[in-house]
């Protein structure tokens, strides 16, 4: 059994000009300690996806489908048991650290009360336990700094507090939402190269939630992309990323800047992403595609093509790769 | 943190000087003054009248006097009208009473404002948000001088539960604070409320529900101290409002509070009062702003002083 299983998950939000479908019929699955990175650019339903696992959608969001951790049934599961869960046995990382940790609260409050709450730990050895999982994520004079405020922090090391915070309960299962958006190129290394280090040693599965395709090569087994709220392409990570079967993945890796050729210009994928309040009818990229039909019109099903690969698209695979 | 404190306490004197030269002079260039009356008093007496209360000499000469009196033997001088009293006998006897039902109204109108703003702002858009909403917009609008006739009516002319005025007992406490906390009351909940409905969608507030806190940690311990920062800001100077009275209180309730007197005494031209209780709500505004910087500095470690 996976650890996470989704199955058909859509998530809409009901918007003053109707509702907005930011996620729609999405299904993936999770296995203990398996990397998986969701590729997508912003809107595609990425962090949504995220969000609704977690139980954390904005209050007009509703979801549908399945999402069943471990067996449990996670949708529409009332707060107390999922609080039973978020941070115990799912963690997550948010995006901009500068603004995910609470300003008013020094790091030790932030850190222990999730000890207290979740193990049961007295007030001492709680902090006792927030100064190691800072010495993990290698926060200097972590002793000293955990009395402090996170405006006290820097960007990097602010990200650092938020891992460490995350992983106080050794979770199964940890989300990073974009953990490297907001920081800047040598922080970004950094931190994935501890989130690296720590997966490693922690061995929970990950689910890494980025728009940066360098930064999941690195490090995930398995990739899943999606564009306008589905799936285009899933697979392992090395042969998607070396022969991409779908128009928009395929677009994407073109899309990627070369530093061996910097007169070359960028070639981005013409056109911009659908507006999810009124999407395009079947296929999302079909605006945008250069492959794009009369069929297209009805949306393909995600289908598997070779060992853990599947793609949707109507195009057969050799037209698109020729 | 203490010579902020100093510094800040050390430009209040400067303050309450332009503050006493300004009600000064604004005082006596009204015409008139505390001996005119419908029949003209004899130009001799009136004469007497002045010297002996100063008013004859230039007015920086008033003004300093008045201030010496104040620094060295903290006397406000006699009052104009009341020829057997001084202006440290009527604060010391009103001043006490207004104190206790304006403390007693800011205690209500925190506690049961912030309690009404919070339950709004956590039930968004339910039917308690909608009621608290209504009602805090009614209690505003409802002035107290139409409110106090109500509460009489009500509760002294057909229930007969209270006293109708006075100031004996905590019986007589009850309508006072009613009268005057509501409307306050009514402010700090909108404001708690759009403050916390603001606070709730921020990032730290989401890492705080992540973390599998029971949504009444995540109120109390991460909302809270952040949504109060507009409201301490209001409870400033609506602490001094409260606690230096209300005309309205005092003469429906016949209370006996300094609000009356400072109404009386502007109406009289009783200039001395008029200082006293004019240079008391300065003081108290200038301390109160005080102790809201620093609370905003309690909650905000990124304010440092």
């Amino acid at each position: 059994m996976s650890l996470l299983q989704i199955d058909n998950l859509s998530v809409t939000f009901d918007g003053e000009d109707g509702p907005v479908h930011a996620v729609n019929d999405l299904s993936l699955a999770i296995d203990r300690g398996e990397t998986l990175g969701i590729v997508g650019e912003s809107g595609s339903g990425k962090s949504q996806t995220a969000f609704s696992i977690m139980g954390l959608l904005a209050p007009n969001g509703r979801t549908d489908g399945s999402v069943r951790f471990d067996g449990q049934e996670l949708l529409g599961a009332k707060p107390k048991d999922l609080n039973k869960i978020r941070a115990k046995r799912i963690a997550m990382i948010f995006q901009d650290p500068m603004t995910s940790l609470n300003p008013y609260m020094r790091i030790s409050n932030q850190m222990t009360e999730v000890l207290t709450l979740h193990q049961g730990l007295s007030k001492k050895e709680a902090l006792a336990e927030s100064v190691r999982m800072l010495d993990a994520v290698k926060i200097p004079a972590a002793k000293e700094r955990v009395n402090l405020f996170p405006h006290e922090f820097s960007g990097g090391m602010r990200q650092r507090v938020m891992i460490a915070m995350s992983l106080l309960c050794q979770p199964d299962l940890l989300i990073a939402d974009e953990p490297t958006t907001a920081l800047d190129v040598t922080v970004q290394a950094q931190i994935m190269d501890l989130l690296g280090d720590l997966q490693r040693d922690f061995g929970m599965a990950t689910i890494l939630i980025t728009h940066d395709l360098g930064v999941v090569a690195g490090f995930c087994e398995r990739v899943l992309v999606m564009y306008g709220g589905r799936v285009m392409e899933e697979g392992p990570t090395e042969p998607l990323f070396a022969e991409p079967t779908h128009p928009y993945t395929r677009g994407l890796l073109a899309a990627v800047p070369r530093v061996d050729d910097v007169d070359a210009a960028m070639k981005a994928i013409p056109g911009n992403p659908p507006n999810m309040a009124a999407p395009p009818e079947g296929c999302p990229f079909r605006p945008r595609c250069g492959f794009a039909g009369e069929d297209c019109r009805v949306m393909p099903p995600l289908s598997p093509f070779a060992q853990g690969r599947a793609r949707a698209c109507h195009r057969p695979i050799a037209e698109v790769t020729a | 943190m203490l010579s902020y404190i100093l510094k800040r306490l050390a430009i209040a004197i400067p303050t309450l000087l332009l503050l006493i030269i300004i009600s000064f002079v604004l005082m006596h260039s009204a015409p008139g003054g505390p001996f005119t009356a419908e029949r003209e008093l004899p130009p001799q007496v009136l004469a007497n009248l002045n010297e002996k209360y100063g008013l004859s000499d230039p007015l920086w000469m008033q003004v300093g006097n008045y201030v010496w009196g104040i620094v060295t033997a903290f006397d406000f001088g006699p009052s104009f009208v009341y020829k057997d009293r001084t202006v440290n006998e009527i604060i010391a006897q009103g001043f006490p009473i207004t104190l206790t039902y304006g403390l007693l109204s800011f205690a209500i109108a925190v506690l049961v404002g912030v309690s009404l703003g919070v339950a709004a702002a956590t039930r968004h858009n339910s039917p308690l948000d909608y009621a608290a909403v209504g009602v805090s917009i009614g209690a505003q609008v409802l002035p107290n001088f139409v409110m106090a006739p109500i509460l009489v009516l009500i509760f002294t002319l057909w229930l007969r539960w209270l006293p109708g005025g006075g100031w004996q007992g905590p019986e007589y406490w009850i309508m006072p604070v009613i009268a005057l906390s509501t409307s306050f009351m009514a402010s700090i909940a909108r404001i708690t409320r759009s403050s916390m409905l603001e606070v709730l969608t921020s990032n730290h507030i989401r890492t705080a529900r992540a973390k599998g806190l029971p949504e009444r940690k995540v109120i109390l311990r991460h909302a809270l101290k952040p949504a109060m920062l507009p409201v301490i800001s209001y409870l400033g100077p609506a602490f001094v409002a409260m606690i230096t009275g209300s005309v309205v209180v005092d003469i429906y309730f016949s209370t006996g509070g300094i609000g009356k007197a400072f109404v009386d005494s502007a109406l009289n031209r009783d200039y001395a009062v008029m200082m006293g209780v004019t240079i008391l709500v300065g003081a108290l505004t200038i301390f109160f702003n005080l102790v809201v910087d620093i609370l905003y500095g309690w909650i905000d470690p990124k304010i440092r002083y």
